[in-house]
């Protein structure tokens, strides 16, 4: 259903991504890895066309949308949510607003400037909200929420897209560990409970691991590696970071599993309160 | 959540039903306040229309009577063209000139003022407000006032001009400067504060570099401004191109070809500053594109 032929994309003379490649036959939740610089971010916003590939083609469904214009290249944007690091909500709007811009797409330019929405459409955005745990900050401006709240109102804003697929951009990757499981469990939810395809950028193994059912790993623009997690070796980590003999998995690690189970426990506990 | 005594979490139907209403009643206020400035605009234009001492509709298939007539003696006379703008092109220089010069002196003392009237970096910052003032009184008094008093004290010439020109650039330009100012990071000038510098050391050193690129894309900015407002200059007798053009068309018919010559150097020059400036600019907050 979802194909890359030799994706390419330079930056003058440098190249960001180098003849990437695979297919995706199923939704499945994909997890690119590679430390910074190594491509992965401009994988994404080309599979987006937030930017567009210098070479190569992106095939979905058996459609090319590499040489979408115009109205049919937004309609594939809809139809392909995005996730940032930085979350890119609009700060001085509020929470089901920032949700509601997930149907742009689909609305008249006019009627969006001067904020107007079905109410049916409202229903709906603080159900996804009460969904993802956080209807009640519904009314409040999405800069007076906390990072991994922010995060969530960007999910929903993704799934009131309704989209086939979501991509995810280093999602936590300005989160602690505690957002950062709320925010990888949502993902996970999302593509269990719809069927959803969901590709994310990680930059910790064991993040990629512990929620992905496939791990491609990227290395100064090239796949290396493409996978099921357990297939990732020490060795195969080594060689997607480029690291020495004295690389360990933990070296990359931020979830809480890092520490012992009893501890997180009590870490747990004290967060809820 | 079941129990009644627990008081839970809010549902979402009534989260859902909050929010719509709050929805309604902004949507109510936005649609008042557009009625109420539709209102105010319409019954606006009929006031002016009705003080109006020939009336709009009446007058306005008219606008297009003047320049036509002017049009058609230019282009009868077509062939004078080139000579005519080679006659005034020494009046065009002197308007450049004046615009330059005033432009100058007022981004030199705009940018003094506005280092002393930013809060934070002020070197007397109880006189802010004195300054802040002053900066308004310059901009407040329209530079054709100031160019007329000094015209009846200094007598006509492009020096008063450019002394008006030069009051309401600093006034203008200081509070654009004082603006980027107080964005400006001022942990530089602790530093510099810190080795015992002077104000003027830690102003020079500490904020001209961060602020710079956005002072001389405001300074080019206000040197196209200040071209047109040195040609209007000319009219009340400050020299330049606008003082030809009011004898040219004070002439009436019959000297339309001079005035048509001089609007169209007028017309150049504009375009060509604000193309050469407008690139410039560019490159100053874009910086290059490689």
């Amino acid at each position: 259903m979802f194909e890359l032929r030799n994706v390419t994309k330079r930056f003058g003379d440098k190249i960001a991504v180098d003849r990437a490649s695979f297919i995706v036959d199923r939704p499945m939740m994909i997890g690119i890895i590679g430390r910074s610089g190594a491509g992965k971010s401009t994988l994404l916003r080309m599979l987006n066309r937030l930017s567009d590939s210098t070479s190569g083609e992106i095939l979905f469904d058996g459609q090319d949308i590499t040489h979408l214009r115009g109205a049919a290249r937004r309609n594939w944007q809809s139809r392909c949510a995005m996730i940032f690091q930085q979350f890119n909500l609009v700060p001085r709007m509020d929470v089901v607003s920032n949700v509601l811009h997930g149907t742009l797409n689909r609305r008249s330019t006019l009627a969006t400037m001067f904020n107007l929405y079905p109410a049916a459409d409202i229903h709906r955005a603080i159900e996804i909200l009460d969904r993802l745990g956080i209807a009640e900050q519904a009314p409040k401006r999405a800069e007076a929420l906390s990072g991994g709240q922010q995060q969530r109102v960007a999910i929903a804003r993704a799934l009131m897209q309704d989209p086939a697929m979501i991509l995810a951009d280093e999602p936590i990757a300005s989160l602690d560990p505690m957002n950062a499981q709320v925010v990888m469990d949502a993902l996970r939810r999302i593509h269990e409970e719809d069927g959803r395809m969901v590709i994310a950028n990680l930059h910790t193994l064991d993040t990629a691991r512990r929620y992905c059912d496939r791990v491609i790993g990227m290395h100064d623009g090239r796949i290396v590696f493409d996978g099921r997690p357990d297939q990732l070796t020490t060795g195969i980590a080594r060689d997607i970071y480029g690291a020495g003999d004295d690389f360990s998995e933990a070296a990359t690690s931020t979830a809480i599993e890092a520490l012992n189970s009893a501890e997180a426990r009590r870490l747990k506990a004290k967060a809820l309160v | 959540m079941t129990d009644a005594t627990l008081s839970g979490p809010p549902r979402v139907d009534t989260i859902q039903s909050s929010y719509l209403a709050q929805v309604q009643r902004r949507r109510l206020y936005g649609g008042l306040t557009l009625a109420i400035f539709a209102l105010l605009m319409v019954s606006g234009f009929m006031v002016a229309d009705g003080r109006n001492a020939g009336g709009f509709w009446d007058g306005l298939h008219n606008i297009g009577d003047y320049p036509a007539d002017v049009l058609s003696e230019a282009w009868e006379k077509r062939a004078d063209l080139p000579a005519l703008i080679v006659k005034y092109f020494p009046a065009l220089i002197e308007t450049v000139n004046i615009a330059a010069v005033s432009t100058l002196f007022g981004a030199c003392a705009g940018l003094v003022l506005s280092l002393l009237s930013t809060r934070g970096l002020a070197r007397w910052p109880r006189l802010i407000p004195l300054f802040r003032r002053l900066m308004d009184v310059m901009r407040a008094i329209p530079e054709i006032v100031i160019a007329l008093v000094l015209i009846f004290v200094l007598g006509g010439g492009p020096v008063p001009a450019m002394i008006a020109i030069a009051i309401h650039t600093a006034g203008a330009l200081g509070k654009m400067f004082s603006e980027v100012a107080e964005n400006a990071d001022l942990k530089p000038v602790e530093g510099l504060a810190s080795t015992g510098a002077t104000w003027a050391q830690r102003m020079w050193l500490g904020i001209l570099p961060q602020v710079a690129p956005n002072y001389l894309s405001y300074a080019l900015l206000r040197f196209e401004i200040n071209i047109r407002a040195s040609a209007i200059l000319g009219f009340v007798g400050a020299g330049g191109l606008g003082y030809e053009l009011r004898n040219a068309m004070a002439w009436g018919p019959g000297r339309f070809d001079e005035a048509a010559a001089i609007f169209v150097l007028l017309f150049g020059t504009i375009v060509l500053f604000d193309q050469l400036s407008s690139r410039f600019r560019n490159r100053l907050t874009e910086g290059h594109r490689a």
